[in-house]
């Protein structure tokens, strides 16, 4: 392979970004040096096991992606903004599309849900970590890195350019033979790796490491979703991993699963992948969920309305998600028969999703609501999501589908899902979280501007999207012509998202000027909540909970705040057993982000000797007899009174 | 079936009539065969049901936010504990139901209904077009009329046009969204929609389904003429088209964006992709690179002429 096969050349915005990537990378490298903070970054950080600075590093990650699978999104927005625009070709515009969808699901979604559970969950269930901290750190790793891989094939070799649904025959060697796709299939199965043990992790967590008296029936609803998403993954991403190994198999090694020559079936990728697929969205919704049912009791005043019916609510529309994928190709030919059974299941999911928007409106009836920035997310949920419900239910009539597949109708319902669904629950988790992480608020004045700025451009960007795709405007078209009549709604769509942008740049304007100025005595309960997180310090101690709580309810830490309750005493204070730091899942990552890279080259030797080192790594961990080591209780007792100050 | 069809109609006649009036209408909403005008009264149908839930929920969400938020003079009202209302959680579970029981069962009649001719026109024997599908154009041919066109068809308005889809390799999706919904194209496998035009007029088609570089301008152009009209313009391409050969062919095959094209004789005597052996034509190294420079989306095959006429 020649080298100017190997960089990506001859496009000026990419050369921009080459050197903009390199400046960068240097710029940091100096920079850390500079400051002596190397040391500090591996002890600290990046050999860390402590569930909540893993949590930070996916959340860190998340808000990275986020921006820049943003800036795909506005590129793409800026080249439909007028017919016949040359910003991006076609090629770019291909490319940009699918790592804009990778992006936005699985390496900004998901971390951003997984850091927050990570931070979240062990202190809501009162626990001291996860089950298996240094396999959160592994999954951490991983993930990062094939974040990393996939984001790297932008400069070098080129990107992935058929979907993020990647569908076959087109992803296939026989019409896409550069290496773009290849970075699809290896990158996506080594963060894969990252999720499917995160999903086992929180599922040993909270069926094993609950504080004495959390019953399941007790848990806070956060938590629940957490461990139905993470069921979720465990019965889902599997699919996705033979999936992504046959596609290696055939784009790299000749074989035939999904090809058009030599009997392969190409519906069978869309089939594997939707099983995948379907539930993946649910995997990421459901969290979310969780986050809005915590703000919307805690700033309501009150517990949540209907907890059980909330509960059966995710486990059956997690149990749903799993038997509706054929919604996404009702359009291939089946009998009305099949069309007809999956359009029943995939409606079917939206009782459910209503009994639950329901009980959310009924938890604030009779509440005393405030509107803080998390709240405010939280109720901007409600109508937003709702439109992206209702066309789902559209959605789903097969017959109705035949006009609105692959449209922009449909693309603006999935955004319309997972904006509400997903970031605007990030968000009030963020600002709602904020200060368990970092011991200070984000700005309230600045937050409202971040709000306004994001609901409005929201809306703005992606309602003529309805309307362009019930006029026969198909997704993925790089341009169009005049006399299609496109051009006024998609411009207004495209100055939508320069007012979504503000949004975003008001939220890092905030997170700067807090970390700055916010006052840093806000306590460990800066809300007035209602559950077990809030009874630690504000950011929070490495151990957790000095004494693990006793619960006697959901809401426990309002119950304890009513009962008094919520102080220890000395004698009570033993010695804390914490895991070490460890090396290895950064190492072991690592090499497998660099056998990943000859992969995608199809440097198979190169591969195969450098894999030495993945098991080299295994074998380490194996002989890892670190037992850990103790905070003692004189220490735990210091920084308890420190915190909680009265003791 | 039929009560449910006149209730249907009732409805849709209240809200059709209000929204089109108001502007021109979208393509969807403005259908131009029975198979379209059957999916356009389905959708409009599930959208008074939609528009009921949104006011619905928005009018709650409006009342409790308003009525419950934090005033300066309930500081401290104290919001009671409640467990939850069995009454009130069955009710928002039953009606859900019934909106989906309610929306299941035209869905279900329209999906059979789509499959087969379009009510009415059952007495007139289709006219069949077999429609390949290839990067990055669209092969229709005539079997009957043993003649193909690449990119445009003319069709006969008011007789059923029976589609027999395939691919000659990436999967497209055939669509003309004033005709009716859309289909796959698949290599090695047939895909079959029965389409009426009950106007004369000229739609746009459409490839919906991400093939590559040159999708975008993947659209065609359909031509809905009197019968005497069609048989005419058969008449000439018989006269005046080139015969169609398998060099030619195969170059067709190629990643291309191309123009508008007529030919005499159809493919289907050398190969039916339905069938398999699309694998002869497809070459991966046209595939390596940029295939396609930044192009006008207006030069594409709609406004081409014809470029293959005998002189
Ligand atoms: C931040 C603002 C965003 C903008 C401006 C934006 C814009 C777009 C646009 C223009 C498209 C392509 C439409 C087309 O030509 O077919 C698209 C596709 C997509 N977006 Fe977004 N989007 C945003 C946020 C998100 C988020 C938050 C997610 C997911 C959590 C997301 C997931 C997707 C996916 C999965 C696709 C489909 C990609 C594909 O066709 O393969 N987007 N978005
Ligand atoms: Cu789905």
């Amino acid at each position: 392979m020649k080298l100017d096969e190997f960089f990506v050349t001859g496009d000026p915005l990419i050369l921009g970004s080459q050197i903009a990537i390199g400046l960068t990378m240097v710029g940091l490298v100096v920079l850390i040096t500079y400051l002596k903070k190397w040391k500090w970054l591996w002890n600290e950080w990046f050999t860390t096991v402590d569930h909540k600075k893993i949590g930070i590093m996916y959340i860190i990650a998340g808000v990275l992606m986020f921006f820049r699978g943003g800036v795909d999104g506005l590129m793409m927005k800026a080249q439909t903004s007028r017919p016949n625009m040359e910003f991006l070709d076609a090629q770019h515009y291909d490319e940009v599309f699918t790592t804009h969808g990778v992006v936005m699901i699985l390496f900004m979604a998901m971390p951003l849900l997984i850091g927050i559970i990570n931070v979240v969950m062990p202190l809501q269930i009162g626990a001291r970590d996860v089950a298996f901290p240094k396999l959160n750190a592994l999954s951490f790793w991983t993930f990062f890195v094939g974040a990393m891989l996939f984001n790297i094939s932008f400069v070098i070799g080129g990107s992935p350019d058929a979907g993020w649904t990647s569908y076959f025959p087109l992803a296939g060697s026989e019409f896409s033979p550069d290496v773009g796709n290849n970075y699809y299939a290896i990158a996506l199965q080594i963060a894969g790796v990252g999720t499917l043990a995160s999903g086992i992790n929180f599922i040993v967590t909270i069926l094993k490491m609950r504080a004495p008296g959390m019953k399941l029936m007790k848990m806070p609803m956060f938590s629940w979703t957490t461990l139905v998403t993470s069921v979720l993954i465990v019965a889902a991403f599997p699919i996705f991993t033979v999936a992504l190994a046959l596609m290696t198999l055939d784009r790299i090694f000749g074989a035939h699963f999904f090809t058009v020559a030599g009997g392969g079936d190409p519906m069978l990728w869309l089939n594997l992948f939707w099983l995948w697929g379907h539930p993946e969205v649910y995997i990421v919704v459901l969290p979310a969920f969780g986050m809005f049912s915590e703000v919307i009791a805690t700033f309501s005043r009150k517990n949540l309305f209907g907890y059980t019916a909330m509960v059966v609510s995710i486990v059956a529309i997690a149990f749903l998600s799993m038997l509706v994928w054929v919604h996404h190709f009702y359009t291939m030919g089946n009998s009305a028969a099949v069309n007809s059974v999956f359009s029943i299941t995939t409606m079917m999911i939206a009782i459910p999703t209503g009994v639950k928007i329901f009980n959310w409106l009924f938890t604030m009836r009779k509440g005393r609501i405030k509107f803080t920035n998390a709240m405010l997310w939280a109720l901007a949920f409600i109508p937003n999501f709702t439109i992206g419900g209702v066309t789902g239910v559209m959605l789903a009539m097969a017959a109705a589908d035949y006009q609105y597949h692959n449209t922009l109708f449909l693309v603006a319902h999935f955004h319309y899902t997972l904006i509400p669904g997903v970031v605007f629950a990030v968000f009030a988790g963020l600002y709602y979280w904020w200060p368990k992480m970092f011991g200070f608020k984000l700005n309230e004045k600045i937050g409202k501007w971040h709000f306004w700025l994001f609901v409005i451009g929201f809306n703005l960007t992606f309602m003529p999207m309805f309307f362009v795709g019930l006029d026969g405007m198909s997704r993925r078209m790089y341009t169009y012509s005049e006399s299609t009549g496109w051009g006024p709604l998609l411009g207004i769509s495209a100055v939508g998202s320069l007012v979504l942008a503000a949004g975003f740049a008001a939220l890092v304007y905030n997170i700067y000027w807090s970390f700055r100025y916010a006052s840093r005595d806000i306590g460990g309960d800066p809300w007035d909540a209602r559950t077990l997180e809030w009874a630690t310090a504000s950011p929070v101690q490495e151990y957790n909970f000095a004494i693990t709580p006793q619960v006697t309810d959901h809401d426990e830490f309002w119950l304890m705040k009513k009962q008094g309750r919520n102080t220890i005493k000395k004698e009570d204070v033993k010695d804390i057993h914490m895991p070490s730091n460890s090396a290895i899942p950064i190492i072991l990552s690592v090499a497998m982000g660099i056998v990943g890279f000859f992969l995608v080259f199809e440097w198979v030797t190169l591969a195969a000797i450098f894999s030495v080192l993945i098991i080299g790594g295994l074998i380490a961990n194996s002989f890892d007899y670190d037992d850990g080591y103790h905070i003692p209780a004189k220490k735990v007792w210091e920084t308890e009174q420190k915190w909680r100050g009265d003791l | 079936m039929k009560r449910v069809r006149s209730v249907m109609k009732l409805f849709i006649l209240f809200v059709a009539t209000l929204a089109l009036t108001a502007c021109e209408p979208l393509t969807v909403f403005d259908p131009q065969g029975p198979v379209a005008r059957n999916l356009s009264d389905l959708i409009i149908f599930s959208i008074i049901f939609m528009a009921v839930i949104v006011v619905t929920v928005y009018i709650l969400f409006g009342i409790i936010v308003w009525k419950y938020r934090e005033r300066e003079d309930n500081k401290d009202y104290e919001p009671p504990y409640e467990e939850g209302s069995k009454a009130l959680e069955v009710t928002w579970f039953i009606i859900p139901v019934i909106i989906v029981i309610a929306l299941t069962i035209p869905t279900v009649i329209t999906i059979s209904d789509v499959e087969d001719i379009p009510e009415g026109y059952e007495d007139q024997e289709p006219l069949v077009i077999h429609v390949t599908s290839a990067d990055w154009k669209w092969i229709f041919s005539y079997p009957e009329q043993d003649i193909e066109t690449v990119n445009y068809i003319n069709i006969p308005a008011n007789r059923p046009i029976h589609f027999k889809m395939t691919s000659a390799g990436t999967m497209q999706s055939f669509w003309i969204p004033s005709l009716g919904g859309q289909k796959y194209t698949m290599a090695n496998m047939q895909t079959q929609l029965y389409l009426v035009a009950d106007r004369e007029g000229e739609y746009i088609g459409r490839n919906t389904n991400f093939n590559g570089e040159g999708y975008a301008h993947m659209d065609f152009e359909v031509v809905a003429e009197s019968p005497s009209k069609f048989n005419e313009w058969v008449d000439e391409v018989k006269n005046t088209a080139n015969e169609l050969t398998e060099e030619k062919y195969a170059e067709i095959l190629q990643p291309t964006v191309i123009g508008r094209e007529t030919y005499n004789g159809t493919h289907l005597q050398w190969i039916d992709h339905a069938h398999g052996g699309s694998e002869k034509y497809i070459d991966p190294e046209a595939y390596e690179g940029h295939l396609i420079e930044n192009k006008k989306a207006d030069d594409d095959s709609v406004t081409d002429s014809e470029s293959n006429e005998k002189e």
